[in-house]
């Protein structure tokens, strides 16, 4: 029996040193490009210049991110941005907690078609046009309002909640809290949400990240400077030095790699908020998407 | 003793089929929770479907919806004989079905990989790494594969330039970035996808893989003969959900990575949409193509839920 195990050992051994190398490999692909962003970041404009800066920062400086702490237009948008991803979370939490406690209760009259109506929004969506004519319409065209209400409401965010406030919160619990008189509201705040942290810290998460990373409706909805997300900034600027306007002057050999220094800060300043907090909650997280993946 | 009372007047009164004022009265707070989902979805989801109208009328913007004249089906017509239209569309359907053959397996086989592993910091540490490219947005994904890629500046380019090779056009010729946009696409979603498997995983009966260790099974064996088998579901429902969105078409990804030498590949569907209607104001065009992927979208949803549901499976809708 003794030697058996042995034996099997030494080719589970092989295989491993394999299944870990390889996971290790994929890992590291996944976290070298933001290395090699952030030692570029922090580099001084020669080395960056002169391609010498892979892994390792040479010449260590901050000067990228005070040239980028010090555009006004930059921070202006990072302080927007910030708010703007607060206010839409809130927002977002509360639709989504409101409909999908409503929508949890089996006493509601109507629940099923109220349900089809919400859950309907998922498979359609009439398109970038009549989307746009409507906030035309409803003069939300430019406004910050135009990047948190049309979003706030989620389908799949309201289906992971209804799915843990059905399966994970026991009715006697909500029936007992009924028979203490407990109105509806009484038995969201006192009961359901406080059993609900978990997964309510993943939808925030979520709601966030969303926020925080989206710029499609800035792009067709925001023309003014003050109301751009951070994103859509980043992309004005990565793009118009980067992809378009520097492939072409890759070619002739252009002097805009200092801008190169500053670029990379400007990537590293809009990514570490996430990678900063992202750590902290992924435990939650995880949890909720399982919630969310047993309805789809 | 009052209380109780009235719970069984409530109780008598629910099977005699009250009207909608009772349930109105009982549950006030719970149509009062819904009123602003409720509001928000009739307007930002349900209103925008009379937008469509567009695609049927001589839409000029100056003039407005009262102002334009009916053409029926001609918008249409016309985009069905405009050549970048079908350029979209291959693309959207090029780009969505690489994504699939190639994205698709690129989470089975790393979950299946991730459970092999026992040391438990290792794994820790490794599925917190594999996760983070899903929470990061394209404009900061396109911008680290332009710095990695770049034919000059780029990493990588100049690595081989070094080792004496010449430098690949991995993002500015449009084969290269064919394969690019779907390998940066396994690289930002293949950590995310394995969760749902993962967590498929953990629900196989650990008896099955105690059993077939006493009769002499080897890792491969198991993985063959019992993880995958009990994945088997998990894998069809995703797949069936991934083919109903095989006309999907975001705008984010194939707008950040693309440049001007690839558009011939990079102009997808929502690109077209977003260059045609609001940067040329060609209004009915670039709703009656929405219309038209909404429309198959929709028909494809269905129809993935039908097949899923006709192989025994929970289905999607």
């Amino acid at each position: 029996m003794a030697s058996k195990k042995i034996r099997r050992s030494i080719g589970d051994n092989i295989a491993d040193v394999l299944i870990y190398a390889f996971i290790a490999l994929v890992a590291i692909v996944c976290i070298i490009p933001f290395i090699h962003v952030a030692a570029m970041s922090i580099s001084g404009d020669a080395d960056v210049y002169a391609n010498n800066v892979f892994l390792i920062p040479k010449h260590l400086n901050l000067n990228a991110y005070r040239t980028v702490l010090g555009d006004p237009s930059m921070m202006h948008s990072l302080v927007f941005t910030v708010i703007l991803t607060v206010v839409f979370t809130i927002l977002g939490m509360m639709v989504t907690i409101f409909s999908a406690y409503a929508l949890s209760r089996p006493k509601l009259k109507g629940r099923h078609v109220l349900s089809t109506i919400f859950l309907m929004t998922m498979y359609f969506s009439a398109g970038t046009i009549p989307d746009y004519m409507l906030m035309d319409t409803l003069n939300l065209l430019d406004t910050a309002a135009v990047l948190v209400l049309p979003l706030i409401f989620s389908a799949y965010n309201m289906i992971i909640l209804r799915t843990f406030m059905q399966n994970s919160i026991p009715d006697s619990l909500i029936e007992a809290a009924e028979l203490d008189g407990c109105d509806d509201f009484r038995i969201l705040f006192q009961v359901v949400l406080p059993l609900s942290k978990s997964v309510l810290a993943t939808l925030a998460l979520f709601y966030a990240v969303g926020r925080w990373n989206s710029f499609t409706d800035a792009l067709y909805f925001i023309q003014s400077d003050t109301l751009k997300p951070l994103q859509l900034k980043l992309y004005n600027l990565v793009n118009a030095s980067g992809s378009t306007g520097a492939l072409a002057q890759e070619a002739g050999g252009g002097q805009q790699q200092a801008a190169e220094v500053v670029k990379s800060a400007t990537i590293m300043f809009a990514t570490l908020p996430i990678v900063i907090i992202y750590p902290f909650v992924q435990k939650y997280f995880v949890t909720g998407v399982m919630i969310g993946a047993v309805k789809g | 003793m009052k209380k109780e009372k009235t719970v069984t007047e409530k109780t008598v009164k629910k099977k005699d089929g009250k009207g909608i004022a009772f349930y109105l009265k009982r549950d006030w707070q719970l149509y009062v929770l819904l009123l602003i989902p409720f509001l928000l979805v009739i307007i930002f989801k349900f209103l925008p479907l009379a937008g469509l109208s567009i695609a049927f009328l001589d839409y000029k913007p100056i003039k407005g919806f009262a102002g334009s004249e009916f053409i029926g089906l001609e918008v249409f017509e016309k985009v069905f004989k405009s050549r970048d239209f079908y350029i979209a569309l291959k693309n959207t359907l090029l780009l969505n079905i690489l994504d699939l053959l190639v994205g698709f397996p690129a989470p089975v086989i790393l979950a299946i990989l991730l459970n092999e592993i026992r040391c438990k910091w290792f794994k820790r540490t490794t599925q917190t790494i594999l996760y983070l490219p899903h929470f990061l947005s394209w404009v900061i994904i396109a911008g680290l594969a332009y710095q990695l890629f770049a034919p000059l500046s780029g990493y990588v380019n100049v690595l081989i330039t070094r080792m004496g090779g010449n430098t690949i056009p991995f993002l500015t010729e449009k084969y290269h970035w064919v394969v690019m946009y779907v390998l940066i696409g396994v690289w930002q979603g293949m950590g995310w996808g394995t969760i749902i498997y993962l967590a498929a995983i953990t629900g196989i009966d650990a008896e099955l893989y105690e059993a077939a260790t006493v009769d002499g099974a080897g890792r491969w064996r198991k993985i063959w003969n019992i993880t995958l088998p009990c994945l088997k579901s998990t894998i069809i429902v995703m797949l069936i959900m991934s083919l109903g969105r095989i006309m999907g078409s975001s705008l984010e990804r194939p707008y950040t990575l693309s440049n001007p030498m690839v558009t011939q590949f990079s102009d997808v569907i929502a690109t077209y949409v977003y260059r045609v209607g609001l940067q040329n104001s060609q209004y009915n065009v670039a709703t009656a193509v929405g219309f038209f992927q909404s429309l198959v979208g929709v028909v494809l949803v269905l129809i993935a839920d039908r097949v899923a549901k006709l192989m025994g499976e929970d289905g999607i809708v």
